[in-house]
């Protein structure tokens, strides 16, 4: 065997190293068919397998030691003729230089892989807060509840299974009957400035549960002369209508539906004023904003887009 | 020559062996690593003669989000971010857990003080001037360190989930809500839907937790690269503040890179 030293006679200028070969692998198919054969008939596959492992042993052998029984093979170092400095003309490369391909072989399926990967996780980030978005019914209870004229607060949860992070909290008064039909202002206490729980201004009286469809729900008289935020003292009449401090529209309200004598609530929508009351009131509505967003006037078209609701 | 040497004495050659017996791990460490001289590198740096106290607020801001990140990681093995869980989890910490009422009181307090530390180092680099070429995209990185830090507030604000908690995490995504055009994505995002529900809480949680610790971590990294790749300023009435005349240098290869007038010239003995 020749050293393989560092010295300058390892050139590749000198010879060339053997060609790839298939026999190593003849010598490995040998050897698998032995094994066989040592499980199954050794006589015959065995032997079989025997031969085949010294016939490639031997090719295998005898090409890998071609070299040192053969005359060496002069090759002639290859020459180009240089190119004179600054004769203006550019050197015209290789257009794709195998270097250039790998390259953007390997940066082009990195980027594959890394999107396959960020597509699904980005979505599972963001998706599940605006699809499928949904809202139970929340059943309050019998219309007998709900005298004519008097304001309940109404607390509940929007979705039992979650308990009470989904506690809400509605201002309810039966406005009477209109066109035969029963007639109800039910106001959410979100406050329109920036989500805080509004509170009735005024005494409250008796409480009561009510048990319903939805849980446990709670009703407290109150006789409001209007609802106040206690965070940044918004004011608001009792048709919700905004009278004083930072709230930007009235607030929002309830929409409801009577199931079998039984007052039902639906979704929210938002309200950007009132005129009248009661069951004559004329609500200004609008779909379901933020708090602290504008439904009218210039500023709505700040918020041209709203996320999907329920 | 070593011949001529005096006979070295059997203390003498106790105390060779043992240094190198100590020197060992960190020549086998170093020679593998190069880790021994990485950390010289950045430890033993020259700084000027005449740096100040006040130079020393980036070191303290980034000591309080040690702190931070060490009793919030202890925190977070009795901490359950669950709607029913969360506040009797932090009952117990507080009141039941040995030694739990210091660990939150220095998360809780050194919350504030990593704020407050942030906006005193950020003044002492605006009233340096130690913003200015060739470092202001370390001020940049300084400001994304500054917004990360104060998410970090605003998440963990949530996270006791009492009432406090939860009125000002609603007041504080609703306020997300009023941005224009986005505001309303971004509060649902915030939200994890359209309303406040044990989601926003796991939600903030993961991201007080992971996403923007680790991006605190990695902005440090930046800024620390960058303060040991420029160097620290000296203080502006440092003699050696830029833009001074030196003595030493001839004016004229100065020449172009300072205003003509010798405004410099005090602070010079």
């Amino acid at each position: 065997m020749e050293p393989s030293g560092n010295g300058p006679d390892r050139d590749d200028a000198r010879h060339h190293e053997p060609s790839p070969t298939l026999y190593p692998l003849g010598f490995a198919v040998g050897i698998a068919v032995i094994l066989v054969g040592l499980v199954i008939d050794p006589l015959v596959i065995g032997s079989i397998g025997l031969v085949i492992t010294l016939v490639f042993a031997f090719l295998w052998i005898r090409d890998a030691t071609r070299l040192h029984r053969e005359e060496r093979i002069a090759v002639e170092a290859e020459r180009r003729e240089a190119i004179a400095a600054g004769d203006g003309k550019p050197v015209r490369g290789e257009r794709f230089p195998r270097s250039r391909f790998l390259e953007s072989m390997t940066v082009g399926l990195g980027a594959v892989i890394g999107g396959l990967v960020t597509v699904p996780v980005a979505g599972f980030a963001l998706l599940p807060s605006f699809l499928g978005q949904g809202r139970h019914k929340v059943d309050l209870g019998p219309l007998s509840e709900f005298p004519e004229g008097q304001w309940l607060v109404a607390t509940f949860m929007t979705d039992p299974a979650a308990g009470e992070v989904s506690r809400r909290t509605a201002f309810v008064r039966n406005n009477g009957v209109l066109d035969n039909e029963p007639s109800f202002t039910i106001i959410s206490n979100r406050c329109a400035h920036l989500g805080c729980p509004v509170q009735p201004n005024g005494p409250i009286g008796r409480t009561s549960f009510e048990p319903t469809a939805s849980g446990k729900v709670r009703l407290i008289q109150a006789t409001p002369a209007g609802f106040g935020c206690p965070c940044h003292g918004g004011q608001y009449d009792t048709e919700g209508n905004r009278t004083a401090g930072p709230p930007v529209r009235a607030l929002d309200r309830y929409s409801f539906e009577i199931n079998n004598g039984r007052l039902v609530l639906l979704s929210t929508f938002s309200v950007s004023h009132v005129d009248g009351t009661g069951a004559q009131a004329r609500i200004y509505k609008y779909k379901l904003a933020g708090p602290g967003q504008h439904v009218d006037g210039g500023e709505q078209w700040f918020y041209p887009i709203q996320p999907p609701h329920h | 020559m070593p011949g001529a040497r005096k006979q070295p004495t059997k203390a003498q050659i106790r105390r060779r062996n043992l240094e190198v017996a100590l020197e060992y791990p960190l020549d086998w460490l170093e020679e593998r690593s190069g880790l021994v001289g990485g950390i010289k590198y950045f430890l033993f740096r020259k700084v000027p003669a005449d740096t100040n106290w006040m130079q020393t607020l980036g070191s303290a801001t980034l000591t309080a989000f040690i702190v931070q990140a060490v009793t919030g990681v202890i925190l977070a093995m009795y901490y359950r971010p669950t709607p029913q869980s969360a506040y009797p989890s932090i009952v117990n910490i507080t009141d039941h857990l040995t030694m739990g009422w210091l660990v939150r009181g220095m998360h809780k307090w050194g919350a504030s003080v990593f704020i407050i530390l942030m906006f005193l180092h950020m003044g002492r680099v605006f009233l340096f001037g130690a913003y200015k070429y060739p470092r202001e995209l370390n001020w940049i990185v300084g400001v994304l360190l500054l917004l990360t830090g104060m998410m970090e507030g605003f998440t963990g604000y949530l996270l006791p989930w009492d009432q406090t908690a939860y009125w000002a995490s609603v007041v504080g995504i609703n306020l997300n809500g009023t941005a224009p055009f986005l505001g309303p994505w971004l509060a649902q995002f915030l939200r994890s839907g359209q309303e406040i529900s044990g989601d926003t809480l796991t939600r903030f949680y993961s991201l007080h937790m992971l996403l923007l610790p680790g991006a605190i971590a990695a902005l440090i990294g930046l800024h620390l690269y960058l303060v040991i790749r420029l160097g620290v300023t000296s203080p502006p009435w440092s003699p050696e503040a830029a833009g001074r005349d030196r003595p030493e240098e001839p004016s004229d290869l100065r020449q172009g890179l300072t205003r003509p007038a010798a405004h410099g010239s005090g602070g010079q003995s």
